[in-house]
Formats: C-alpha cells, structure tokens, sequence
C-alpha cells in the first residue's frame, strides 16, 4: 500500500529533478552571452568552492574555518605545476587537487579528534600556519604571488586561451564537482555523515567507525575546494596570498551561509551574490566591504535558512522539491 | 549535447566580437584600479582618481579632438577583481589605459594581463622592482616610487647625514627581507653597518620588546622594513618608549604623507623616510597642493602626485603620436622627457622605470609646523639615476 502511495510524487520529483537540472544547463551555456565571461568562471570556480565547503558542513555538521588552505593551496600548486614544471592544464589540475587532499588529511587528521568550536579553532590555526608557509615559501614568491600562468592546451589539443575553450572548460569542472557532491551526499556513505551529524554518539553506538567516516568527508571536501581553486588559478593566470587568507576562510563561510546550508544549490547561489556584490560594487560608491557585512547582518537575523533555505521552506518551495520533511 | 550546440554557436558570436573592438570609439578612456575602501584607502585610494581627473581637466578634457574620459574602481585588494574587472574594462568597457594599481600583486596580474592585450598600464602604487624587472611589459609604466628607490633613499642619504649604524625591525615575509636587503646593501656601501635585527610576524600588535631590543642596541638609526598598520603600531610605540626622545632616529621605509596625517605629529615627530614628491618643495608642487586641496581636502602623497604626472604623460604621448595606438604611445612614452610638477627632468626608461629625484624627508615636531600638512622638512635629494636600479640590470630582457 505505501509503495503505491509513495510512488507517483517520486516519480513527480524526479521529473522536477530533471527539470531543474535542464534550467540549469541552459543558463550556464546562455551566461557567457549575457554576463562577462570571465566573472561567469570566477562565479563558478567559488560557487563549486562553497559547494565543497557545504559538503562538510550541511551534510557532516563541521564547520571548518580553514578551507582557504585548500582552495588557495591547490591554487599554488596548480600554478607552479604548469608554470614552472611545464604540465598540461589537466596535469596541473590534478596536481592542485592531490595537493589538497594531502594537506585536507593533515587537517583533517587532527582536527576530527575535536568538535564545534575546538574543531573550527584548530583548522583555523593550522590554515593560519599554511598561509605563513606560503608567505615565506620561495615558490609562492611571496606577496607578488606566482604570476603569468599559463593556461596551455588541454590534453594538448584545445587552446584554453580561447575564451569559451576556457569556459567550456570551468563549466565542466564545475558540473563534475556538482555531480561528485550529489553522489556523495545521496549515496550510503552521506546518509551516515548526515546520521553522524545529527547524533554522534548513537551513530558510534550503531558500530559506524565516526572518526573515519568524518575523515573521508574532510578531505573529499578539501579535495574538492581544491578542484575550485585549481582552476581559479588557470583562470585568473596566477596564485596569490589573497586566496590562503584566513578572510577566504571567512568569505566560503558568508556564501554557504547567505545560500543555505546543506541544500545542493544554496552555496551556488550564496557564492553568486557574494561575488557579484564585490564585482559590482567595487565601481559604485559604496563600500563593498560594508555592503556585504549589511547582507551577512540581515541574513542572520531576518533569514536565518539562507535564500534557498527560506525558499525551500516555503509551501511552494516543499512542493517544488517533492518532499515535505528535510 | 546542448553545451556543444552552443558552443559552436557561442564560437561565431565570438569571432565577430574582436573586430568590433578595433574599430576606434572616439574617446581616450583611462582606468583607476586601486583599494579604496580596505588598508590602502588613504595611500592612493579614492584620491588618485581625484588626481587623475585634475591632469584630463588641466590637459584641456580633449585630446586630439576626442574626449578623455576617467573611470575607477575598487579592487578590495583581491588580485582576481581587479584581474577580472581590468579585463572587463579591456574587453567591454573600451579602456585605453588602467593605472594606480596599488599592492604588488595585483600591479603584476594587471600588468601581465595588459601585456598580453597590448594595453598600457602605469604603476604608482604598487612598490615590487619586478614590474620592471623580470616582469616587465613594453607596455608597462612604474612612476612614482619603488623599493629600490625607498632602501638608496632612507638607507644610504641617511647613514651620509651621520645615521651610520643600525638596527632592523623587519616583518617576517619576502617584502620585509628585500626591503632589509636592499637597505642594508647601501647603508653598507655608504660606510654604514648594522649591529642587529630581529624579525616581527606579519600584521604584529605589540612591538614593545622588538623596540626593547633595539634601543637597547645603541643603534644610532632603527630601521622599519615593513608596511602600513605594522609600520603605524611600530611608530606609534616607538613615542611611547620615548625611542626618538633618546636620541636614537627611526627610519620608516615605506611610509608617506598621508599615513604621518593618519599618525598626527606627535607620534611621528622625527622619523625620516623616502618619498618621491613633497607638495612644499617648489611653487609649482605648492599650487598644484593647494589645487587638489580645493578638491579633497588633504594634500597629495608622491602616489596621488604620481597619478596625476602619470596621465598627463599619457595624455602627452597621444598628442605626440598623433594616435591612441598602444605601440605608438608606449614608444612616445618612452622617448618624452617627464617634466610637472611630480617630476624635474625624469626619464622614462627602456624597462618603463621613470627614473626621477627621491628625497629623504624628516618628520616636523608639533611646534616646527606653521600649517595643516606643513609635515615633512627635506634632508637630502637622491638623484634618480642613483635612486633606481640601471636598467640594464634590471633583469628586464627589453632593457639589454
């Protein structure tokens, strides 16, 4: 009897599902037409950033206050791969992600051992001793950052200094790192991360090994920030401190929060209001600065689920997504 | 399957946009890219573009006929707006030129990318010698100062003015070992020596023991090599020890007019430091102080007065070349001498280094000072060609 009442809004909700998907695919081959195309990259490569940051903390309940590493590590390590050691863009990619990886299984290694604020403070300082790492760091050049990377040939072949190549080329990145989140948070493994963050110790008491559950999702998370920050640096063409800052830490934090924690398409619109606001700012007379600390204030107070959240919490919103608990 | 669809059709658009961009719009427009509302708001900030639109307006609004407009914007300090707008302005924006461009990186992201969009950019906010150096573009301009200029300033004019041994405060990043490096090359050449260091963290809120240790050296000069608010922290407590009181002398290496107006008299009284234009030097930097006083109530620090000379240059070149062509104007750029108020008989150099005097300059105690901004008195005028680095060993492959 439940399965043949359960069935139809499935059905429902998976068209939806597809619906969306479709709207959303269709924007991102139109936006290069209507908006700058190289802002359209820079949108994407901190919205997958927030998205990878949302993983950790809507899905597994960390907040961590050190993602910059990542992002802005990979950024390094993507630079100075295909600068110094000639790879191609993909090599060069992967290069950044594997690097940030590595660096999110230190982090994460021994920051699991604590929670909430201990958790958030401990990724902080060490996020803090990679940004003086990189400062000192012969490689990194300092405050001049890694300058003129070139953006090369993908696979040898297609030219990534053509502007749409270089935007198929985000655009693609950016869909991947959508679609591992997905995976990553319908499959098994993120119904445990979602059972671990709404009651640890029941989870340890089900046999469910907590501590290395929360390792993976730290560093598929870190991977992932890394993938953002890699190719924000193909992008842009260079590395800088601005990227490993503890403000970066910050600013991932505002987005995913302005979006909608632990909704799929929150931090993608949460990272687009943000980078839109200093993009557009920055030749108007306000201040950016305090402009986006107004928007921090008033989300907080006014609403506190983030655009999406709200939205999905309304009527039509719970229709929209075909469910109505969650 | 629909993304390829639209590419190819994004393809043909594209190809047709270039085109478009090369016919000449019929204006001369000019970009001011620098922080306007973070840590270097008061070093260039909304002011150089003040500046900028003195020099369209003394220049008469029109060049060659064509209108002369200025835009600005403000990059926050992050390399990727600035990159991102200064490529919008290129692309969409029909922007001819983008100058200021206060913190090293962003200065060479902008400067790399406009070399490679054949775009002229000219640097006075900015400090790194890599702009002319390894880094450097035909098409890229370095005005008003840099650290080489800053370390011959206040490291070699000092120790000949009899500040012959000292002591470093330097923050602990590549900026703050270069700077030191550099000083200590030419105070040591001028027969000075240094007697110790000690190295603070970056962004560092308490100097007290560092400045223990170093009035405790007997140092006849403690040097600062770092930047903004640890330059300001470290001055700031240096009064309150009554370092300068003593008798010992504190050399900022790169700090200017506005930040000693930031500071007040009372705390900086004393302090010597380089920079590359004074408004109370000549008549004519006095006019053109009272000028943009009119308009911003503040006097202009050598980045401001630099902006100004630097699109008047520009501005110049255009007349001379007879067209708005990037090749062109850098060629005319180059082959003008640079003579206003900022400048007496610069040289703009083959790496795009405008090789000008520097003046080591000693902070006014309260009662010195007849005036508002009556702040600095001139101990010495370095001559540009020692200043700067020669171009030839710059490292700069257009200056071989």
């Amino acid at each position: 009897m439940t399965d043949v009442v359960l069935a139809p809004p499935a059905k429902r909700s998976k068209a939806r599902g597809i619906a969306l998907i479709a709207v959303g695919l269709v924007l991102l081959a139109v936006a290069p037409f209507v908006v700058y195309p190289i802002f359209v990259m820079k949108l994407l490569c901190f919205a997958l950033f927030a998205a990878a940051f949302n993983l950790l903390l809507g899905y597994a309940g960390l907040l961590s206050f050190g993602h910059a590493a990542f992002f802005g590590g990979a950024a390094y390590f993507t630079a100075h791969a295909v600068k110094e050691w000639g790879l191609t863009p993909e090599l060069g990619v992967l290069v950044g992600v594997a690097g940030a990886a590595a660096l999110g299984l230190v982090v994460g290694f021994l920051a699991i051992r604590r929670q909430g604020i201990y958790f958030a403070m401990i990724t902080l300082a060490l996020a803090q001793m990679f940004f003086f790492f990189c400062l000192q760091a012969r490689f990194t050049h300092g405050e001049d950052g890694i300058q003129g990377v070139p953006r090369g040939h993908l696979f040898g072949l297609i030219d990534l200094n053509q502007p749409l190549a270089m935007y198929g080329f985000v655009a693609v990145v950016f869909l991947a790192g959508m679609v591992a989140i997905h995976r990553i948070t319908e499959s098994p493994f993120g119904m445990i991360l979602k059972s671990i963050r709404e009651n640890e110790r029941r989870a340890t008491s089900l046999g469910i090994s907590v501590g290395s559950y929360k390792l993976a999702a730290f560093v598929m998370s870190a991977a992932l920030a890394g993938l953002a920050g890699a190719t924000k640096a193909l992008v842009f063409q260079f590395a800088t401190l601005t990227d490993v800052g503890w403000q970066m830490s910050g600013e991932v934090i505002l987005m995913t929060l302005l979006g909608g924690i632990g909704t799929m398409i929150g931090p993608v619109v949460g990272a687009a209001i943000v980078t839109a606001l200093e993009n557009y700012l920055a030749t108007s007379d306000f201040p950016p600065t305090i402009v986006i600390g107004l928007a921090f204030m008033l989300c907080v107070l006014a609403f506190r689920r983030g655009v999406v959240g709200e939205l999905l919490a309304t009527r039509w919103g719970k229709r929209l997504a075909g469910r109505s608990e969650d | 399957m629909k993304l390829s669809a639209a590419m190819a059709a994004a393809l043909l658009v594209a190809s047709a946009l270039p085109a478009a961009a090369q016919v000449s719009d019929n204006k001369v427009k000019i970009g001011i890219l620098n922080d306007q509302s973070g840590v270097y708001a008061d070093f260039g900030g909304k002011w150089s573009y003040e500046a900028a639109k003195m020099a369209v307006e003394d220049f008469g609004g029109k060049v060659l006929d064509m209108p002369i407009e200025v835009v600005t914007a403000d990059h926050q300090n992050k390399p990727d707006i600035a990159s991102n707008i200064a490529r919008q302005w290129y692309d969409t924006g029909q922007v001819d030129a983008i100058m200021e461009l206060t913190t090293s990186s962003v200065a060479l992201a902008v400067q790399g990318l406009s070399k490679e969009k054949k775009k002229i950019t000219l640097v006075t906010g900015a400090a790194t010698t890599e702009l002319t150096g390894k880094q450097c573009s035909p098409y890229g301009f370095h005005w008003a100062y840099d650290t080489n200029a800053l370390a011959v300033g206040t490291g070699g004019a000092l120790v000949k003015a009899g500040g012959d041994s000292w002591f470093f405060l330097t923050a602990d990043y590549a900026f703050g070992y270069s700077l030191e490096a550099q000083t200590t090359k030419f105070l040591t050449s001028n027969g000075g020596k240094v007697v110790g260091s000690v190295r603070h963290p970056l962004s560092n809120a308490d100097f007290s023991s560092f400045l223990l240790q170093a009035q405790s050296s007997g140092a006849k000069v403690i040097g600062l090599a770092n930047a903004g608010l640890d330059t300001a922290n470290a001055i700031k407590q240096a009064s309150e020890f009554g370092i300068v009181a003593g008798g010992q002398r504190l050399a900022a290496l790169l700090f200017t007019l506005a930040e000693v107006h930031g500071l007040g008299l009372e705390a900086a009284q004393g302090l010597s430091l380089t920079e590359g234009f004074y408004w109370d030097r000549d008549d004519a930097s006095r006019e053109f102080g009272k000028r943009f006083f009119a308009r911003t109530k503040r006097m202009p620090n050598m980045i401001q007065a630099g902006t100004y000379s630097g699109v008047l240059h520009y501005l110049k070149a255009i007349a001379k070349a007879g067209a708005d062509d990037t090749e062109k104007v850098a060629e005319a750029m180059r082959a003008m001498p640079v003579d206003d108020v900022f400048a007496k008989g610069g040289v703009v150099a083959k790496n795009g280094r405008m090789i000008h005097d520097m003046y080591l300059m000693e902070v006014k105690k309260p009662e010195e000072s007849k005036q508002p901004w009556d702040y600095f008195k001139v101990l010495a005028t370095v001559p540009g060609d020692q200043a700067y680095i020669k171009p030839s060993e710059s490292g700069c492959p257009l200056a071989q």
